[in-house]
């Protein structure tokens, strides 16, 4: 999903100065295009048929009804509107826990990049050591913890751990510390401003695609937190859309059960347009975000 | 509603059974008189509780608990009842042992099914619900359920539902491929031969490996695997009638009979609905699952008899079913009671038979209006006639592992092995390494296992 944002498009869209083309590179890349969107196109197909031709009709093509904005409507007002709910409680987190943890992730990072104190060598080890530990390990002890707090089966058991962030930490740092000239600081605070100042006006303009680029991996990884709101919550009136989805899903597995497979269908359809949205809207700062540092200006 | 109220109308002066005073004196399953502290069972503690009011708590995935519970705050306003799924079965137990190691946060009543009320009511988690007089139920319900929610002298549940077993087939194909329907196990494998060598892509049966089935299906053939005796168990997967049962699995796998489908899949309701499988062996709460999962097969499908082993011996085993128990963490325990009453005994048995469910009371598996419902999903077909006969035909004497939930979890590790080798390992050779690895375990958590 290269764009050419360039405005005097050329008639031809290669690069002129490498102007060969490989057929061999381009069916691969043909190939790896297929397979990541037919499971996209597979899931916008199936939440056009209703629960009968899921299990009737052909994966990859439309069933005998249409029957998407049905699905749609069913899958809002199910259950006394449950995907909403659902839908707002992960908006939720992502806002107060995500937007956190992005929060957290700029002022230390800047602290980090920019002020020099003592231990800050075992800050650096700390924070590095942290990024290798992968959050499901520490699921279980940070619910025993919060079990002893009195805090499991409220929204902050899932916004409290989800604030702390050492990638998101580590990569602040080493954008800021290539993002902002100290000079620049050091110019701010001989024109009198206060470090603060400083910082809200000089340095975080220059952190935009910094910021951009955490706050994406920070969305998406709340978006998609499954393990921990797993063990924390109880109350379906607090999951985010991950577990619910799954509630829904392992519905029609009891007696008595219902099997709402279009809806659980529809429904991971409908979950996944905001991370889309999310994405293709910052794009841009995105890119700039990871090739920064990548030339020396 | 026209329940019949028969039952109901006990004198409330009945005398009480003797029943241990509290869930906190162990009685630990013993089939020895109840422990010192004997108090009268006081069968008006839990109505006047439900006047007095409160706020209870209750796990349940069942979706027919929920209108239970309105219909239970509409007649006593006082009470407040939350409903909550924390998940199907396994995953609710494990929520439930979590609340129970770290002593708060669990519910004042749980849904348990058979299999693992002895899990939880050996550890002292459930509360004996002899002391509000649930041994006055003696009657009310069918022997299996009844006598699967009994430790000892104390009753630790009051039963949901019930799953007699029978045969569910798909008279489309049957008559399709002009294969008669089977009533022995001789003729079921017949049938599994010429359905399979008739239309390749169709099988009598799926199965990949399953612990209930497994269990339910020694159960019908007279097997008797496990004893448990307060904190004595044995495990026994040998003699004659497991060894019938594993031969005919094998023989059944061996031969690829079965399909390859694990239940609970979507590919399994895909192939319910279209024909890939002929038969299914399970309890009779499914009507309600086909009704709801496979519409598509609306009108195929027919219910009969389990196949038997000797043509005239009836033989019937439960599979699955459910309880609703009180936990004895629950500071509001009469109230609890009166719930799990209102929804076993009372006005819920209609709620939830409008609801789908299989009744677990003798007086509603006896009714008229029971007995001659017609099936639309079942082309008209009484089916609750042959269910019904189900529940009367299921063999006593079947008792479950007081560590069931982990066994069952470990079921596939062993006995899976026989699908994965196509029958390379027998099933007998699976229960055996199964029963091994169950003893281990047991012998670790303070039984005593042979």
């Amino acid at each position: 999903m290269s764009k050419k944002t360039t405005p005097a498009v050329a008639h031809r869209g290669y690069n002129v100065e490498n102007p060969r083309k490989s057929r061999l590179l381009t069916l691969v890349m043909g190939l790896m295009l297929i397979y990541t969107y037919l499971p996209l196109l597979w899931l916008f197909i199936s939440s056009t048929k209703t629960q009968g031709d899921l299990f009737s009709t052909f994966g990859l093509w439309f069933g005998h009804d249409f029957a998407l904005w049905d699905n749609i409507r069913e899958t809002l007002t199910y259950n006394d509107g449950q995907f909403v709910r659902w839908f707002l409680n992960t908006l939720m987190y992502v806002i107060l826990g995500a937007g956190g943890s992005v929060l957290l992730s700029v002022l230390a990072g800047y602290g980090l990049a920019k002020f020099d104190f003592p231990g800050k060598n075992a800050v650096f080890a700390i924070v590095i050591g942290a990024v290798a530990v992968p959050g499901t390990a520490l699921a279980v002890p940070t619910f025993l913890m919060f079990a002893k707090l009195g805090l499991t089966n409220t929204p902050w058991s899932v916004i409290i751990p989800s604030l702390i962030s050492p990638f998101g930490l580590y990569l602040m740092w080493q954008f800021t510390r290539d993002a902002v000239p100290t000079e620049l600081l050091e110019a701010a605070r001989i024109d009198g401003a206060s470090e603060f100042r400083t910082f809200r006006q000089v340095a975080l303009p220059l952190l935009g695609p910094g910021i951009v680029t955490v706050a994406l991996f920070a969305i998406v990884a709340t978006w998609n937190n499954y393990f921990l709101p797993l063990i924390m919550l109880k109350d379906a009136s607090w999951y985010p859309l991950t577990i619910g989805l799954n509630a829904w899903n392992a519905q029609a597995a009891t007696a008595g059960g219902q099997a709402i497979f279009n809806l659980v269908i529809t429904a991971s359809l409908l979950t996944i347009i905001p991370l889309i949205a999310a994405f293709l809207s910052l794009q841009r700062f995105w890119q700039a975000g990871l090739a920064s540092g990548g030339v020396k200006e | 509603m026209t329940i019949d109220r028969r039952m109901f109308l006990r004198a409330t002066s009945a005398v009480a059974v003797a029943g241990a005073a509290s869930a906190l004196l162990a009685a630990c399953g013993s089939d020895s008189s109840p422990s010192d502290g004997v108090a009268a069972a006081d069968p008006s503690a839990a109505a006047s509780a439900a006047e007095a009011g409160g706020e209870l708590l209750v796990w349940a995935w069942d979706n027919t608990i929920e209108p239970c519970a309105q219909a239970f705050m509409d007649k006593y306003p006082n009470v407040k009842v939350t409903v909550t799924n924390v998940g199907t079965s396994a995953d609710q137990y494990t929520s439930l042992q979590n609340a129970i190691s770290a002593g708060k946060g669990g519910p004042d009543v749980a849904q348990v099914e058979y299999y693992a009320l002895q899990q939880f009511s050996i550890s002292e988690s459930l509360a004996d619900l002899t002391q509000f007089g649930a041994a006055d139920y003696e009657g009310t319900f069918t022997e299996g359920p009844w006598s699967s929610v009994h430790t000892g002298e104390g009753v630790y549940g009051l039963p949901l539902d019930s799953g007699p077993m029978a045969m569910f087939y798909n008279e489309e194909v049957f008559n399709e491929l002009g294969v008669d329907v089977p009533t022995t196990w001789e003729e079921y494998l017949e049938a599994a031969r010429m359905i399979h060598q008739a239309d390749p892509s169709k099988y009598i049966a799926n199965d990949t490996g399953d612990a209930g089935s497994t269990l339910s299906g020694l159960w019908q053939a007279g097997a008797r695997p496990y004893t448990v005796d307060g904190t004595n168990v044995t495990i026994d997967f040998t003699g004659a009638e497991a060894e019938k049962y594993s031969e005919l699995q094998t023989t059944l796998i061996k031969e690829g009979l079965l399909a390859p489908i694990s239940g609970w899949t979507d590919e399994w309701f895909q192939a319910l609905g279209d024909g890939t499988i002929a038969t299914l062996v399970t309890g009779a709460w499914m009507p309600g699952n086909f009704t709801s999962s496979v519409p598509n097969a609306s009108g195929k499908w027919r219910v009969a008899a389990q196949p038997r082993w000797d043509a005239d011996t009836p033989a019937g085993a439960e599979n699955g079913g459910s309880s609703l128990a009180v936990m004895a963490a629950s500071d509001k325990q009469a109230l609890a009671y009166s719930f799990v009453e209102f929804c076993s005994a009372q006005e819920g048995i209609q709620i939830r038979i409008d609801g789908g469910a299989f009744p677990s009371t003798t007086a509603e598996l006896d009714s008229e209006d029971f007995l001659g419902k017609e099936f639309e999903y079942f082309g008209g077909q009484k089916a609750n006639e042959i269910l019904s006969q189900a529940a009367k035909d299921v063999l006593p004497g079947w008792t479950y592992l007081p560590f069931q939930v982990y066994a069952n979890s470990i079921f596939n590790d062993h006995v899976g092995k026989a699908y994965t080798t196509n029958g390379a390992t027998t099933i007998a050779e699976g229960l055996a390494a199964w029963q091994e690895a169950c003893i281990t375990y047991g012998n670790q958590q303070g039984f005593t296992v042979s």
